[in-house]
């Protein structure tokens, strides 16, 4: 197999390559070549060749200047240091370099991995959590119809009823939202913190599960059959280029029909990637529940009687 | 009593109002089907656009889709409308409308002095009945120029708002952005920032500081910082140095509401700039639609994402503005789900914008859960510029590092004026060539380089 073919000098070629090769032996970190990671291995026939790329979505890696002979190139750095929008890229013509072309193209892949992605089993069974569907049937619906990812469906309702534990403290609900790799990559982190916290402060916390196909909303339908006095739910938020994994963490004390956002306490972007810790997140959500639990209140409502007596 | 009926392949299909009508004589869109107002069958909306056709002008301007007593916008739009000219177009059909708005015959000028005549009901519906080919070929004869710092709208030119938005509002982190944009060309329609925080001290700062970009390298364009636009008033009274007044607009008094604004307010608002603002003018004002806005805060009033959209840009010719822009797929897959479905928005959108009569540029954009990706928009943006489009975004590779969501970036409008043979906006283009940055209609050597901004 021979795919390059403009290599006019192939021992040149060759001895950058093995030099390469040398300094990663050496322990050098590979994102500071800047440049091409394209190794045909010595000793080798040029009728083989070998690609082993360094990983291009690395903080390391986005950040290098791509501009050609910038007239500033210690400036470029700094400007490249202030501000995560991807300027100094450089160009082809008008148009993106191939690097940044294919960079963007991760970012957005991911995210419709993580959008059109389904929680894996061993992720739920780590947790005990059994599954039931919203009344959005496919994704399709839901994303066409949020009314119908805000309850429950009919046979949804059903198991509820009779898996669940009635009128726990609290209640925590899994829903895969807008992002399956948000549950899969931070639940097996952020839940042990949540229960182990809860129960530390005695509260019980009834029967866990997963909904699929999920909206906020639900928690007040769930609650209609539950009756918690606080709705714990933890979900897949919508993809942002390049980090698709960031749940969101929504509490509401009583959540009943008619309930909405100004009624619930949010924490969000829980991600390793640039956000909340996970496990930091999963302190603050039990703190958060204690408040709710001893003041009766949620939301806004939380936050005027906090205000009020100083805490 | 009014009777609208079709027979269809031997079916009869009857429509109970003109409300009804309109939505169901819509191109499918997600939103429409949400609000359960949607065509039931591909042959129903077809019928729905049979009738239509034959509806005359006038019925739609006494059908408004809420009435005039109870909604501002609806006075709005309606107060503003020329009587004479409408006397000559009132019995009209809409199917005549649609061809006489096509023929040879008819000049983009005989369009803008119809333009004059236009509610958001009739605009609509003329729009309903345009094939996507209809609505670039339309829209290319009617020309708009408007002028602040630049002059904006000439045929065979297309400009690029500069987008440089941070997730904190960092001030160096925005120049940092604002100087990539323009070593690309970007920045000619607006130097135009989401904040993240609505304050006073905030916008005022940032408008400092890209006006000071602004005078440094004697740039002309306009700057803006899209806060709400109350906060813009009182940076105004403040002396902040704003180019352009912003507000986001959207269909009915209700609607307007949730985005806490109101027909009076932007009124003030009008006066306010015209006093204020630090540019030539005479146009000061910058507005941002787009379909579904009025249905997400249940306020469309039973009535389609088109008509509703149609009303924003009625309402908007009232401040004689320098430039509109729907953000097209900005609002999710509920409203337009696929690439389709914001293809045919956009195109939708700037016809509509540009008979009545206003400058109309489009954020040609992208959620990540929309069936869409950056190849559709490249093609919605070349459509766009073909109809004769007025500007686009300009965003560092089209990744918003603040809204997350992803739309046109400082390479692609230089792409496309090399692509296309348009130009940047004149006397942005003569700023380029003196940079050093353009030079016979493609960029330099030098350009997109931002740290040749370094220098002051």
């Amino acid at each position: 197999m021979r795919v390059v073919n403009d290599m006019d000098n192939v021992e040149e070629i060759v001895a950058r390559i093995v030099a390469e090769l040398r300094r990663l032996e050496a322990g050098n970190d590979v994102t500071d070549s800047g440049g091409v990671a394209l190794a045909q291995q010595p000793g080798t026939s040029d009728s083989d060749l070998v690609i082993d790329l360094p990983d291009p979505t690395t903080p390391q890696m986005r950040t290098r200047c791509g501009i050609e002979n910038p007239a500033d190139p210690e400036g470029a750095r700094n400007l490249i240091a202030s501000t995560s929008a991807r300027i100094c890229v450089g160009r082809a013509g008008a148009r993106p370099r191939t690097e940044t072309l294919l960079l963007f193209q991760a970012d957005h892949g991911v995210t419709q991995d993580a959008i059109y992605g389904v929680v894996g089993e061993e992720t739920k069974e780590q947790f005990d959590l059994f599954t039931v569907q919203s009344a959005a049937a496919d994704r399709e619906v839901y994303l066409l119809r949020p009314d119908l990812g805000r309850r429950l469906s009919d046979e949804g309702r059903r198991i509820v009823d009779e898996m669940c534990v009635k009128n726990p403290d609290v209640q925590i609900v899994v829903g895969d939202g807008l992002s399956a790799a948000a549950v899969t990559n931070n639940l097996p982190n952020i839940y042990p913190v949540i229960a182990k916290g809860l129960a530390a402060a005695g509260l019980s916390t009834g029967t866990p599960f997963f909904v699929e196909n999920c909206r906020v909303g639900i928690m007040n339908d769930i609650n209609s059959i539950i009756h918690a006095k606080v709705i714990v739910l933890l979900l897949g938020e919508r993809p942002g280029l390049g980090i698709a994994d960031a749940m969101s963490a929504y509490m509401g004390f009583d959540p009943e029909q008619g309930k909405s956002d100004a009624d619930r306490d949010l924490i969000c972007m829980i991600t390793v990637h640039g956000g909340t810790n996970p496990l930091e997140a999963g302190a603050y959500i039990v703190d958060y529940v204690k408040r709710m639990i001893k003041y009766s209140a949620s939301g806004i409502k939380l936050r005027e009687i906090l205000n009020s007596s100083g805490e | 009593m009014m009777l609208l009926r079709t027979k269809l392949f031997g079916q009869t299909y009857e429509f109970n109002s003109i409300k009804e009508l309109l939505a169901k004589a819509n191109e499918k869109k997600s939103g429409d089907e949400q609000a359960g107002i949607a065509a039931g069958s591909a042959a129903e909306r077809v019928a729905a656009k049979e009738v239509l056709a034959q509806v005359p002008l006038g019925v739609l301007r006494d059908n408004p889709v809420v009435p005039y007593d109870a909604d501002s916008v609806t006075r709005a739009i309606d107060d503003g409308v020329n009587e004479t000219i409408f006397g000559e177009i009132k019995n009209w059909t809409v199917s005549e409308f649609r061809e006489w708005i096509l023929s040879n015959e008819t000049t983009g000028a005989m369009i803008r002095r119809i333009s004059n005549a236009m509610t958001g009901e009739i605009v609509a519906a003329v729009c309903k009945l345009m094939s996507n080919m209809d609505l670039i070929y339309a829209a290319r004869k009617i020309e708009v120029v408007t002028h602040c710092n630049n002059t904006m709208g000439l045929r065979g030119t297309i400009a690029s708002r500069l987008q440089p938005n941070h997730p904190t509002d960092s001030v160096d982190g925005i120049r940092a952005a604002v100087y990539d944009g323009l070593s690309f060309g970007s920045g000619d329609s607006v130097i135009g920032i989401n904040p993240s925080d609505d304050s006073v001290g905030s916008i005022s700062r940032l408008l400092e500081m890209t006006k000071e970009v602004i005078d440094d390298w004697e740039i002309p364009t306009q700057n803006c910082v899209l806060g709400h636009v109350t906060t813009q008033m009182e940076c105004l009274r403040r002396g902040a140095p704003a180019g352009l007044i912003f507000q986001s607009i959207a269909g009915s008094q209700k609607a307007m509401e949730s985005f806490g604004t109101s027909v009076e307010q932007l009124d003030e608002a009008y006066e306010l700039a015209k006093k204020y603002c630090w540019t030539p003018g005479p146009n000061y004002m910058y507005f941002e639609t787009g379909q579904g806005s009025a249905l997400s805060a249940d306020a469309n009033f039973g009535a389609d994402q088109l008509t509703m959209e149609a009303r924003n840009y009625a309402l908007a010719k009232r401040y004689d503005p320098y430039q509109v822009n729907t953000v097209v797929g900005f609002i999710g897959p509920e409203y337009l789900y696929d690439s389709v479905q914001i293809t045919r928005a956009g195109l939708e959108d700037h016809f509509m914008g540009k008979l009545t009569g206003i400058s109309m540029g489009c954020d040609v954009c992208y959620t990540n859960h929309a069936k869409a990706d950056q190849n559709d928009i490249e093609n919605l943006m070349v459509l766009f510029a073909v109809a004769g489009g007025s500007y686009i975004m300009g965003i560092p590779m089209g990744d918003d590092a603040m809204l997350s969501y992803q739309t046109t970036s400082y390479h692609d409008i230089a792409s496309l004026r090399q692509a296309t043979g348009y130009r940047p906006l004149p006397e942005f283009e003569a700023w380029m060539e003196q940079m050093g940055l353009w030079k016979n209609g493609q960029l330099t050597a030098k350009a997109g380089d931002a740290t040749i901004f370094l220098g002051k």
